[in-house]
This record gives structure tokens, C-alpha cells and sequence, in this order.
């Protein structure tokens, strides 16, 4: 049976009712009530209005009520050799597919559930991500099974996986993945968050993620999106910067039929600075929406956006970047751009970069290109022997090779690498 | 005979530039095509080489006895024709190694060879990179990203020396260049020259036929061949100037 939009939201509000620990359940309970309020968005939103999410709504997304039992052979592909990686099955942690092996002193790296005791997480959990406003927030906010939990003490050298696979089951299924990345004064680390479609099916992965940073604290952030081409992925991720600290973050989006990430970076301390990188490829029928909004509270923040969309055949990028420097942030240091590469007529991208500014003090620019394949280069490659299709490739893997390059993770920038050249052959044939 | 052209018409953008090009090359033949800007010598080569913004409206092109006009670019060059950018591209995100690498293994595919792996072809650009004098560096470099004028020309030549063409068009490749780096493009051009090869140099100027002898010097004006001689003619242009050999308009 094909449901209509509101159908697809009851259904989703049926879902299975999560065991969780005494502090948790009004929060749960809450999210409940406000999402029971709410509805998927509608295209009238200014937050909304370049996506048509309307190939979701015909889903029943269901509950996962048993987990499936993957091996190691079943992720090895996904693997960056000597992390520390947290697994999760549709949503659920896998201990024998995690690697605990290079945790030391001063870092925890475990499911939620597992620390649910730790007063740590329980006053910084919920406090970041706006399950009061956003109804994806709030569904997942009430139906988490169980999540990432990482706080740093002090210098963490590997980079921390947490892998979100989905798998192949026989109804659409509703997955909320859940991450908390908790940085301590002068901590560093990485941390990789990773979603991936393992072998199919339509699935609709709701996730949210928390990351605050205290006094000091460095992090790289890189948020992956390789789900399967059926699927439906929306994320949230809220951060929360304190003083002089450093969040540098790259999100990239292939996978899924419609994806959207939604990126809120609150810079709350003095002279914390931001470098949000992004990069969108998609193809077919996709569409792959990325919002992002920087927020400059206080004094001397630095915020360097860099956003890139690749559309090809009939597919629909969309980026909208907002950057806003409250009253009392003087000194603020903002630069965002917006490159954009159509690869196909039929292919369509929307980009709106916006700036809120409320003092004068402030040093801001940014600007949007849309492109399509250079006409120079592709006939200079093309003179040296290489096929049409190999030269587009090539430029356009260049394309996008600006902002993988840029991820202090060698496997995976080698991995992603694969990936676009994997994707563009499928295109091209 | 490598090349073969015969009364050659293109325009650009509805303006007809060649209006009637007669060339011939043989094999261990250096040519020089000299003439002032806008005589049509760029567009030449650029014809020659298939771009895609130029169109043939008559006459013909064979290369080694093959019709060449209806093959695409990288139909060209895999069949030996190298054409040396008056303006290289720069290629930001893809480096210079993997470039030369790509080229030279899908000229190896054409040939029914073996390509080479990552390795193995370090090995030969590494021969290569001497021919024009650059240091290693260069080859872990976006394509031309950076390089000066001068870098640039001599990245040319090193393509060159990777793809080995049977024919190469160097496009004004002397421009731009001083004293040490037209020295260093042209040693490198020598040293490639064998009796199965053959170069056709476009250029403005006399000093690079200085260092790279023609067996010919071509004239063009207004988009034809005026004069042909031997390398004294480009003395007797660098001496009187282009204005006598000028058609009447």
C-alpha cells in the first residue's frame, strides 16, 4: 500500500518504544510529544523549499525488531586499519564487529547505552540538537536504540570510526543512529561518522549527532554518507564551540535516493574558528540537500566554508549556507563559497549562500560558481589520448579531489577516491 | 610521408581562418611555420590537433595516409600527432604524474602493449624528466597549477618525450620563454628528434630556430601558405620584417 505524506509520518510515530535509563525517559517522552505535533516539512518552508522529499512519503518505514548478524568479511571494505571503530546494525551497537584495541587513558569510545549511568552524558545529551523544532530531531530523540558516546581527554592519535551500517531487510525499516562527540579542554581527535548501505532495500536513516567542543579543543569531523541508492538518509548534527577551540569538519554525500545534512554550528566561546568543508555527487534520480548554518555569537570567530555539489544525469544538489554574526560578535572572520559542476542538462543544483550580519566590525565574503566540465581541458586531455569519458572523469573526479584530499584519514580519502571514479564509470555506461 | 595537407579550409566561430593550406612532412623533417599574428598559424595546429571549436570547411589532412579530420583528438595522438599548447592548461586536483601516466598507458593500450603500473612508469618519467632539465617535484604537482611560463612549456615538452608522437606541433612553445628556458625547451626537443620523427614549429620570432635548425620555413598570411625556404628565410624575415612577403588585402 502506497501511503500519502501524512500516513508515512504516522507510521513512523508507530514506532517501537525504546528502554532507556530514569533521566532519559522524560527526554524521550518529550521529543515524543513535540514530533506527535509536528509533520514531515512542507515545501513552503524556506528551510524546505528546494527539496521534494515526496519519493519518501510513500513508504511505510517500520521499526527494526531483530538486529542482523554480520561478520567481519560483511565491513571489511569500510575498514581504515588502526582506528578505533564503533559498529552499528541498523542502528544497534555490534561489539564483535567494534575495535576497541588502540583505546587509551582519557578517551571513551562506546555505545550510549553503555554509559547511560555517566552523569557526563547525561548533561550533554539532548542539550545541543533542537528535538523541540525539528521533527526528525525529535523522532529520533524518542526512538534511538543506541548511539555513539566519544569523550576526549587529552591527544587521541587514530582516528575514531563510528560505522553505521544498514542492511537488507524485507520492509523499509527506520533507523536513528545517534552520535555524542564530548572534546575536553585542549583535547584533540577524529572522528570519523560514517553511514553505509551494506546490500540494499529501502531504509530511511534518521540521524543525530551532538559535538561539543570545550576551551581549546580540536576536532576533525568527517560525516560520510554512502548509503544505498534506495535509501533515504537525514541527518542532523549540532556543535557547540567554546573558546579558541577548532572544528573542522568535511561532509560528503553519495549515497541515498534524498539525503539532506543539516549542519548548526554555534560558536559560543571567544575566537573559536570553524572550517566546514562539503561535497554532494550525485546521479541518477538522487537528490542530496546540504544546510548549514554558522552561528557567530561572541568575538573574533573564524568560519571558512567551502561547499561543493556534482550533478549528473537527472539528479538535484542543493546547498544553502547561512552565516550570521550576532550584535556582540566584533572581529568575526567569515568566508564561504559555493562551486558548483553540472555534469548533465538534466541536472540541476540550487545554491544559496546567505549572510546575516548585525555589526559592523566584521570582515565577511561569499560567493557561488555553477560550471559545467572545462571545454579547454577536457580537448588538452583529449590530445594526449585519453578517451571523452576518461578525460570528464578525470576533471571531475579533480573536482571533487579538492575537498577529499583534505581528510587527515589516508584510507579514506583513498576509499572515496574509489568511489567517485567507481560512481562516474557507472554513469558514463 | 607522415603529414599530407591539401588546400585546407577551416573557420572559427563562421570566420574562415585557413584559406587553403598546403603542407607536406616527412619523416626527419623539422618545419618552421612563421608568420605575423593572425595569419592563421595557431589555428593550424590547432585544426591539426582537432579542436573542437575549429571546423574544416574543405580540403584535406592525412596522417601517415589516413584521412585525420574525422578522427577525434585522442584518435590523433594515439596515432602519433602531439600538439604543444601555445597556452598549457592548468588542471588543478590532477597531478602531473598521473596525467603522463594515463596518456602514456592509453597510447600502450592502442598499441596493443602492456600498460604500466604506477612503478614501473616512475621509472620511465624519471628518464624522461631529464630531457627538459625539471626537477622531480614537478611530477607530484597539479598539471601546470602554479608553474610558471616557463615551467609550463617545458611540461610540454616532457609530454612529449613520455608519448614519443611520430609528429609534434609545437604552438608557439617559444613564447614567453627566456633566454635558459628556450635553451632548455629546445635541447629537449633535439634530443627527441630521430629520422621516423618530425616537429612542426609555429612561431613568431626567429631566436628558436637558432636553437631547433628547420630543414623548412614556412610563411602564412591571411590564412595561406605565401612563401616556402630553407632555414635563410627566416633570417632574411628576422632581418626585412614580415611586410614584403605581405598579400595584397
Amino acid at each position: 500500500m502506497k501511503l500519502n505524506k501524512e500516513q508515512c509520518f504516522e507510521q513512523l510515530l508507530l514506532g517501537k518504544s525504546v528502554e532507556s535509563a530514569g533521566w532519559l525517559k522524560p527526554i524521550r517522552a518529550e521529543a515524543l510529544e513535540h514530533a506527535k505535533a509536528m509533520n514531515f516539512p512542507s515545501d513552503r518552508h524556506d528551510d524546505w523549499r528546494f527539496t521534494d522529499l515526496s519519493s519518501l512519503y510513500p513508504h511505510g518505514f517500520h521499526p527494526i525488531t531483530s538486529f542482523a548478524n554480520l561478520s567481519k568479511a560483511d565491513i571489511k571494505e569500510y575498514v581504515i586499519p588502526g582506528a578505533i571503530r564503533l559498529v552499528f546494525v541498523d542502528g544497534s551497537f555490534n561489539e564483535k564487529l567494534s575495535d576497541l584495541t588502540e583505546l587509551h587513558e582519557g578517551v571513551t569510545v562506546s555505545s550510549l547505552v553503555e554509559r547511560h549511568g555517566d552523569p557526563l552524558v547525561e548533561s550533554n545529551f539532548g542539550r545541543y540538537a533542537p528535538y523541540k523544532q525539528d521533527a526528525f530531531v525529535a523522532l529520533n530523540t524518542n526512538f534511538f536504540e543506541d548511539g555513539a558516546w566519544v569523550h576526549v581527554v587529552g591527544e587521541v592519535t587514530v582516528p575514531i570510526h563510528l560505522l553505521h551500517v544498514a542492511t537488507k531487510r524485507d520492509t523499509p525499516s527506520a533507523i536513528y543512529p545517534r552520535c555524542m562527540v564530548v572534546m575536553d579542554h585542549f583535547s584533540r581527535a577524529t572522528v570519523v561518522e560514517d553511514y553505509v548501505g551494506l546490500n540494499g532495500g529501502i531504509y530511511f536513516t534518521n540521524a543525530v549527532t551532538e559535538v561539543v567542543l570545550k576551551k581549546e579543543a580540536q576536532l576533525q569531523h568527517i560525516c560520510v554518507q554512502r548509503e544505498y541508492k534506495n535509501a533515504f538518509h537525514i541527518g542532523h548534527c549540532s556543535v557547540d564551540a567554546d573558546t579558541n577551540s577548532v572544528y573542522a569538519s568535511t561532509a560528503v554525500a553519495f549515497g541515498a535516493r534524498i539525503s539532506r545534512h543539516n549542519l548548526q554550528v554555534t560558536q559560543r566561546g571567544e575566537g573559536a574558528e570553524m572550517h566546514l568543508d562539503g561535497l554532494a555527487l550525485v546521479a541518477g534520480r538522487q537528490i542530496a540537500d546540504t544546510h548549514s548554518i554558522v552561528n557567530h555569537a561572541v568575538p573574533r570567530g573564524k568560519s571558512i566554508q567551502l561547499h561543493k555539489c556534482i550533478a549528473d544525469e537527472s539528479a538535484h544538489a542543493v546547498f544553502s549556507g547561512k552565516v550570521i554574526v550576532q550584535e556582540g560578535a566584533v572581529g568575526t572572520d567569515s568566508a564561504q563559497s559555493s562551486r558548483n559542476l553540472l555534469l548533465s542538462d538534466k541536472a540541476h543544483i540550487d545554491t544559496q549562500p546567505q549572510l546575516e550580519i548585525l555589526n559592523d566590525d566584521v570582515s565577511c565574503k561569499h560567493g557561488a560558481t555553477i560550471g559545467q566540465i572545462d571545454a579547454d581541458a577536457l580537448f588538452f586531455l583529449k590530445s594526449r589520448g585519453l578517451t571523452e569519458e576518461r578525460a570528464r572523469n578525470l576533471l571531475t573526479h579533480a573536482f571533487a579531489a579538492e575537498i577529499i584530499v583534505k581528510i587527515p584519514v589516508p584510507a579514506l580519502v583513498e576509499s572515496l577516491s574509489r568511489t567517485i571514479l567507481d560512481r562516474m564509470g557507472e554513469a558514463g555506461t | 610521408m607522415l603529414l599530407e595537407v591539401k588546400d585546407l579550409r577551416a573557420k572559427v566561430a563562421g570566420v574562415e581562418i585557413l584559406k587553403g593550406i598546403d603542407l607536406t612532412v616527412h619523416a626527419g623533417e623539422v618545419h618552421a611555420i612563421m608568420g605575423i599574428n593572425g595569419s592563421g598559424k595557431s589555428t593550424l595546429s590547432k585544426v591539426l590537433a582537432g579542436h573542437p571549436d575549429y571546423h574544416v570547411t574543405g580540403g584535406t589532412a592525412s596522417f601517415e595516409g589516413k584521412d585525420m579530420l574525422t578522427l577525434e583528438p585522442e584518435e590523433r595522438a594515439r596515432a602519433g600527432l602531439f600538439l604543444a599548447f601555445q597556452y598549457p592548461v592548468e588542471i588543478p586536483g590532477v597531478s602531473n604524474s598521473a596525467l603522463l601516466r594515463l596518456a602514456y598507458n592509453s597510447l600502450q593500450t592502442h598499441r596493443g602493449l602492456e600498460e604500466l603500473d604506477p612503478l614501473e612508469f616512475e621509472d620511465l618519467v624519471h628518464e624522461k624528466i631529464k630531457v627538459v632539465e625539471m626537477d622531480p617535484s614537478f611530477l607530484g604537482r597539479s598539471v601546470n597549477e602554479g608553474f610558471s611560463g616557463g615551467e609550463k612549456k617545458r611540461n610540454e615538452i616532457l609530454q612529449m618525450a613520455v608519448l614519443e608522437p611520430k609528429l609534434a606541433i609545437l604552438d608557439e612553445t617559444d613564447s614567453g620563454l627566456d633566454i635558459d628556458a628556450l635553451r632548455i625547451v629546445a635541447n629537449g626537443v633535439n634530443s627527441l628528434l630521430t629520422s621516423d620523427n618530425a616537429v612542426v614549429m609555429v612561431t613568431h620570432y626567429q631566436r628558436l630556430l637558432n636553437y631547433i635548425v628547420p630543414d623548412y620555413v614556412h610563411v602564412m598570411d591571411g590564412g595561406r601558405i605565401v612563401r616556402t625556404g630553407g632555414k635563410e628565410l627566416a633570417l632574411e624575415l628576422e632581418a626585412r620584417g614580415y611586410d614584403w612577403l605581405r598579400v595584397a588585402a
